[in-house]
C-alpha cells in the first residue's frame, strides 16, 4: 500500500481566448478548434512545447456526438508531447471548476504533477440531432435483415420527423429555460432590477478596468481577431441598463426584472489553467499564483422543492457553508469573492440568503445568517455579465481572475462559487 | 512575398533577354541552412605584405575553410586579404595585385573579406592609407556580380575576429554589402559549438509576431537560445504560433506602456536566470510629410521606435536581470541614414537609435562587458513592403549592389551574429544589411 499523504497543488498560470457572442466572430469554429487554440496558448506563454504534462481534464456542456473524445483529441491538435493522456468532464456550467478539483485532487494525492484543466463551449456550432422519431425509423432500418424489411421501416418517415433536434438551453424535468427557473427565484427573494443593474453595469466597468491596466494581458490570447470579450460595454450604465425590457418572467408583469442586460448572452470560448506540484512548478521556473484548498459541490431539488429556497441556480447556497465549516472559515476571512454571474438575480440571491438568518437557520443547519459578502470584494475583475459565459470554459476563466488577483495581493484568500444545470453547485477555495 | 522578376532572371530566356537589353540581373543569394559548410568552396587567403599570417589561415582552417595561397585551378568561393601591413598609399597597389585576379575568378555569391587595421590617428601617412581601404572595398562591392560581396573589417583588437571572419564568409551574410565593422576590444569566447553559439542564453526579442521580429525569434531559437517572443496582445495569436514553431515562450507586451520596464523585470526575475539577449524589433510606421503630421502619428512613433528602447535599457541596466556579456541589438533602418519622404517621425527614432547605440556603448561595456550595437536594415521584402505600390516596390528591389530585396531572414543572420558570444567586441557600431542600398551610403 501507498501511504496517502498530500501536498499543495499550485494554480501556475492560465489562458483563455476572448469570448465571443454566439454566432459571432467564433462562429464556424467547433469546439475543438477553440480547445486546441486555447491549449497551444498556454503552451506558449509557458514554454511547453512537446512537454508531457499529467494530464489535460477538460470538457464541453454541448458536445458533438463526434467529439466523443474531445479532450484527447485536441491534446493531440496540440503542442503538447501527443503523450500526454486527456478525459472529458461534464457537470453543466461547474465542467470548469470540476476539471480544476479533479486534477488539483490528483495533483495533492500524488497521483500528478502536472495537468491542465479546461473547458469549451459553443452555442454557435451547436450540435444538432436528428428528429427522435425519425433516429427511431432509421435505426429500426439498420436493424432490418431483409431488402423488403428495411423499405417497410423506411415507409415509416414522414415530413414533420425532418424538423432536426436542436439543443435548448432549458430543464429537461421543467421545460423551463434556466432564465424562467431564475425568474422565479429572483422574485421570490424580491431582488430589485436596480440592485441588478448596478451588478451588471459594475461587472462591466471591473472588466473594462482589468482590460485597461493590462490584467488580462497573461490570461488572454487573441482568437480569430478578437482580442477582448466581444460582450463587454465599458461604457455600461445603471441608466442604459434600465432602459432594457424584461426578457425573462415577464408573466410576472410588473415584477419581471432580468433582462437581456442583466443576463448572460449565449457566448463560445474556451479557458485552460495550468496546476501543479510546487516541485515541478519550480523546475520549470514557472511562480505560483495560488494554491487550491479545497472545494465542495452540492444540489438541490429544483423539481419538487420549495418554490423560493430550492431555485434551479442556488445550490451554491448550500455548497458554500458545508466548504466554510469544514474549513473553519467565514465569509469574513475571504479576501475576494468570484460568484459566477448566470445572472445579476443569481448572485443577489445567493448574498441575500446567507443574510437570511431564518433561513441559514432552518436551511443551512447555521445558528444564524452565514455572513455578507463585501461588496468591495465581489467579482472585482468582472465576471460572467460583462465577459460572456461559454458554460464550461467559466470555471477556468474564474480560477486564472482569482488565483491571479491573490498573487498580485501578496496572499489572501478566495472564495469561488459556481452554478450549474441540474440544480447544482461547485464552489471552491484558492490561498496565495 | 517572391521576387518574380528575380525568378525570371535567373531561367535561361529570361537571363539570356536581360543580359541582351541590359536589365539588372539579380543572383539567387547562397543564404546559410543548417548543416551548410562555411563556404561552398576553397578561399584564397592574401596578404599585402607577401604572405598570409599563420594565424588567419589557421584562424580559416579551424572553421573548416580550405586555403589556397595562389590561384588554382577552379574558382574560389572567397578572397581574404589581411590589409593590416598598409603604411603609405604606394602599398595599396598590394591590394590591386591581389584582388583584380581574384575577383576575376571568384565564384558566384562569393566573399571578399579584407581585414584591415582603422585609422589612430598616429601617423597621417598611415592613417590616408587604411581610410583608402574603405574607398577599395565599397566600390569593389558595387562591381561584384552574381551574388557576390565585399566587406572591410577594421580589426583594432582579434578577440572578435573569428565569430567576425565566420559571419562573413557565410551564406549568414548574404544581404551584408559593402559595409566596413570595427572590431574592438571586449569578451569573444568561442562557442562550445558553432553550430549552436547561444546554448544556454535567454533572449528577448520585441515584436516577434511578424517579419522581421518572428525571423529574428527563430535564428536565435536555431543557434541555441531560449527565446521569449515579445509582442502586443493584440498580436497574440500569431505570437503564439511563433513561440510553439520555435519552442520559446509568448509574451504580452506593450513596450510603449508605462509600466512596460518594470512588466519586463518582474517577467524575467519570475521566469528566467536574467537576460542574456535584448532585440529592440518593435516598431511602427505612422507615414505623412511633415507639413500634415498629426502629433499622435508623430508621438506614437517615437514612443514606441525609440522611447521604449531607452527606458528598457534604463530599466535593464539599473537591475540585477541583465546578465554579465550581454548582448542588445537595435532595429535602426537606412532610413534612419538616408532619410525617405514621408518618414520624418520614422526617420528622426531610427536615427535616434544609431545615436542611442553610439552613446551607450560605454555603459553597456561597463555592464560585464555587454555590448549594445544597431542593424540597419535596407529595403526587405515584408508583410509591409508588400504592401506599396508594385513600381515602388521593383524599383526599390533593384535598388542596391545585389539589385534585389533582402529577406527577414538576412537581418536575422545578422542580429544573431552580433548577438553572439563571438561578437563581444562589437560595440556601439551600425551594421546595414542593405545588400549595399545606393540610398544612404
Amino acid at each position: 500500500m501507498v501511504a496517502v499523504n498530500t501536498r499543495r497543488a499550485a494554480v501556475v498560470g492560465a489562458n483563455r481566448i476572448p469570448f465571443a457572442r454566439s454566432n459571432g466572430p467564433y462562429a464556424r469554429a467547433a469546439n475543438q478548434d477553440m480547445l486546441t487554440a486555447t491549449l497551444d496558448g498556454l503552451v506558449a506563454r509557458f514554454g511547453l512545447q512537446d512537454e508531457r504534462l499529467g494530464e489535460v481534464a477538460a470538457g464541453a456542456v454541448l458536445k458533438h456526438s463526434r467529439d466523443f473524445n474531445l479532450t484527447r483529441e485536441s491534446v493531440l491538435g496540440s503542442r503538447l508531447s501527443p503523450q500526454t493522456p486527456a478525459y472529458d468532464v461534464q457537470q453543466a456550467c461547474g465542467t470548469g471548476l470540476e476539471t480544476v478539483i479533479l486534477t488539483a485532487n490528483k495533483i495533492a494525492l500524488g497521483q500528478l504533477d502536472s495537468a491542465v484543466a479546461a473547458g469549451v463551449d459553443t452555442t454557435s456550432d451547436a450540435p444538432m440531432a436528428v428528429n427522435e422519431k425519425l433516429r427511431a425509423v432509421l435505426l429500426e432500418t439498420n436493424r432490418a435483415k431483409t431488402v423488403g424489411a428495411r423499405l417497410k421501416a423506411l415507409s415509416g418517415i414522414r415530413p414533420t420527423q425532418l424538423m432536426p433536434s436542436i439543443p435548448a438551453n432549458s430543464e429537461p424535468r421543467t421545460g423551463m429555460s434556466m432564465g424562467e427557473h431564475q425568474a422565479i427565484t429572483t422574485l421570490e427573494w424580491g431582488i430589485t432590477r436596480e440592485a441588478q443593474d448596478e451588478l451588471a453595469a459594475a461587472s462591466h466597468r471591473n472588466l473594462a478596468a482589468a482590460y485597461d491596466r493590462g490584467f488580462m494581458d497573461d490570461l488572454i490570447t487573441p482568437f480569430l481577431g478578437l482580442s477582448r470579450d466581444q460582450n463587454l460595454r465599458p461604457d455600461s450604465t445603471v441608466e442604459k441598463l434600465a432602459a432594457l425590457p424584461p426578457a425573462f418572467g415577464k408573466a410576472f408583469g410588473e415584477n419581471a426584472t432580468m433582462t437581456a442586460g442583466n443576463s448572460t448572452p449565449l457566448t463560445d470560448g474556451a479557458s485552460a489553467v495550468l496546476l501543479a506540484s510546487e516541485e515541478w512548478a519550480a523546475a520549470h521556473k514557472l511562480p505560483v499564483l495560488a494554491y487550491f484548498v479545497d472545494a465542495e459541490t452540492a444540489a438541490v431539488d429544483y423539481v419538487h422543492g420549495n418554490r423560493k429556497e430550492d431555485g434551479l441556480l442556488m445550490a451554491p447556497v448550500y455548497a458554500v457553508p458545508r466548504l466554510l465549516a469544514r474549513n473553519k472559515l467565514n465569509l469574513d476571512d475571504f479576501d475576494f469573492v468570484e460568484i459566477h454571474e448566470a445572472f445579476a438575480g443569481t448572485v443577489l440571491t445567493t448574498i441575500k440568503a446567507w443574510e437570511d438568518a431564518e433561513f441559514c437557520r432552518r436551511r443551512l443547519d447555521l445558528d444564524g445568517p452565514l455572513g455578507s459578502v463585501d461588496r468591495k470584494k465581489l467579482n472585482v475583475n468582472g465576471s460572467s455579465l460583462a465577459a460572456g459565459h461559454p458554460f464550461a470554459a467559466t470555471g477556468g476563466r474564474i480560477v486564472a481572475t482569482l488565483a491571479k488577483m491573490l498573487h498580485e495581493n501578496g496572499g489572501g484568500r478566495g472564495l469561488i462559487s459556481i452554478c450549474a444545470a441540474g440544480g447544482q453547485g461547485v464552489v471552491a477555495v484558492l490561498e496565495a | 512575398m517572391s521576387d518574380r522578376y528575380l525568378n525570371l532572371v535567373n531561367s535561361p530566356v529570361g537571363s539570356a533577354v536581360a543580359s541582351r537589353i541590359g536589365l539588372p540581373q539579380p543572383a539567387k543569394l547562397r543564404r546559410y541552412s543548417v548543416g551548410d559548410p562555411l563556404l561552398p568552396g576553397p578561399a584564397l587567403v592574401g596578404s599585402t605584405q607577401g604572405k598570409p599570417t599563420a594565424a588567419l589561415d589557421t584562424l580559416l582552417t579551424d572553421a573548416g575553410v580550405e586555403v589556397l595561397d595562389a590561384l588554382a585551378h577552379g574558382e574560389p568561393a572567397a578572397l581574404v586579404l589581411d590589409a593590416r601591413s598598409l603604411a603609405q598609399p604606394s602599398d595599396l597597389a598590394a591590394v590591386r595585385e591581389f584582388l583584380g585576379p581574384g575577383v576575376r575568378a571568384l565564384g558566384a555569391s562569393g566573399r571578399v573579406v579584407v581585414v584591415a587595421q582603422p585609422p589612430d590617428g598616429s601617423s597621417v601617412a598611415v592613417d590616408t592609407t587604411r581610410q583608402a581601404v574603405e574607398g577599395i572595398v565599397r566600390s569593389l562591392a558595387k562591381e561584384l556580380r552574381r551574388g557576390s560581396t565585399a566587406n572591410l573589417l577594421w580589426v583594432e583588437d582579434e578577440a572578435s575576429l573569428p565569430a567576425a571572419l565566420r559571419f562573413f564568409l557565410s551564406g549568414k551574410s548574404a544581404y551584408v554589402d559593402g559595409q566596413p565593422l570595427r572590431l574592438g576590444p571586449g569578451m569573444a569566447p568561442d562557442p562550445a559549438d558553432w553550430d549552436r553559439p547561444l546554448a544556454g542564453k535567454t533572449a528577448l526579442v520585441t515584436g516577434a509576431a511578424r517579419g522581421i521580429g518572428a525571423a529574428i525569434a527563430g535564428v536565435l531559437a536555431r543557434d541555441g537560445a531560449k527565446v521569449i517572443a515579445a509582442d502586443l496582445t493584440v498580436a497574440g495569436e500569431t505570437l503564439a504560433k511563433v513561440a510553439n514553431r520555435l519552442g520559446g515562450t509568448a509574451l504580452h507586451l506593450d513596450v510603449a506602456a508605462a509600466d512596460a520596464p518594470q512588466r519586463l523585470l518582474d517577467h524575467l526575475a519570475a521566469h528566467t536566470d536574467g537576460l542574456d539577449i535584448l532585440i529592440h524589433n518593435a516598431g511602427i510606421t505612422r507615414d505623412k510629410l511633415m507639413a500634415n503630421m498629426e502629433p499622435h502619428q508623430w508621438d506614437s512613433v517615437l514612443a514606441v521606435n525609440l522611447e521604449a528602447q531607452l527606458r528598457i535599457n534604463e530599466a535593464l541596466l539599473g537591475s540585477d536581470q541583465l546578465n554579465a556579456q550581454a548582448r542588445v541589438a537595435c532595429l535602426s533602418s537606412t532610413t534612419g541614414l538616408s532619410g525617405n519622404r514621408g518618414q520624418t517621425n520614422y526617420a528622426a527614432s531610427k536615427a535616434g537609435v544609431i545615436g542611442l547605440v553610439r552613446s551607450s556603448a560605454p555603459a553597456f561595456a561597463a555592464h560585464g562587458r555587454s555590448t549594445i550595437n544597431a542593424i540597419a536594415p535596407g529595403f526587405i521584402d515584408t508583410d509591409m513592403t508588400a504592401k506599396m505600390p508594385l513600381a515602388t516596390r521593383e524599383v526599390a528591389r533593384r535598388l542596391s549592389s545585389l539589385q534585389q530585396a533582402g529577406l527577414p531572414i538576412d537581418v536575422a543572420e545578422a542580429t544573431a551574429w552580433l548577438a553572439s558570444p563571438g561578437a563581444g567586441g562589437v560595440n556601439g557600431q551600425v551594421l546595414r544589411v542593405c545588400g549595399q542600398s545606393l540610398v544612404g551610403a
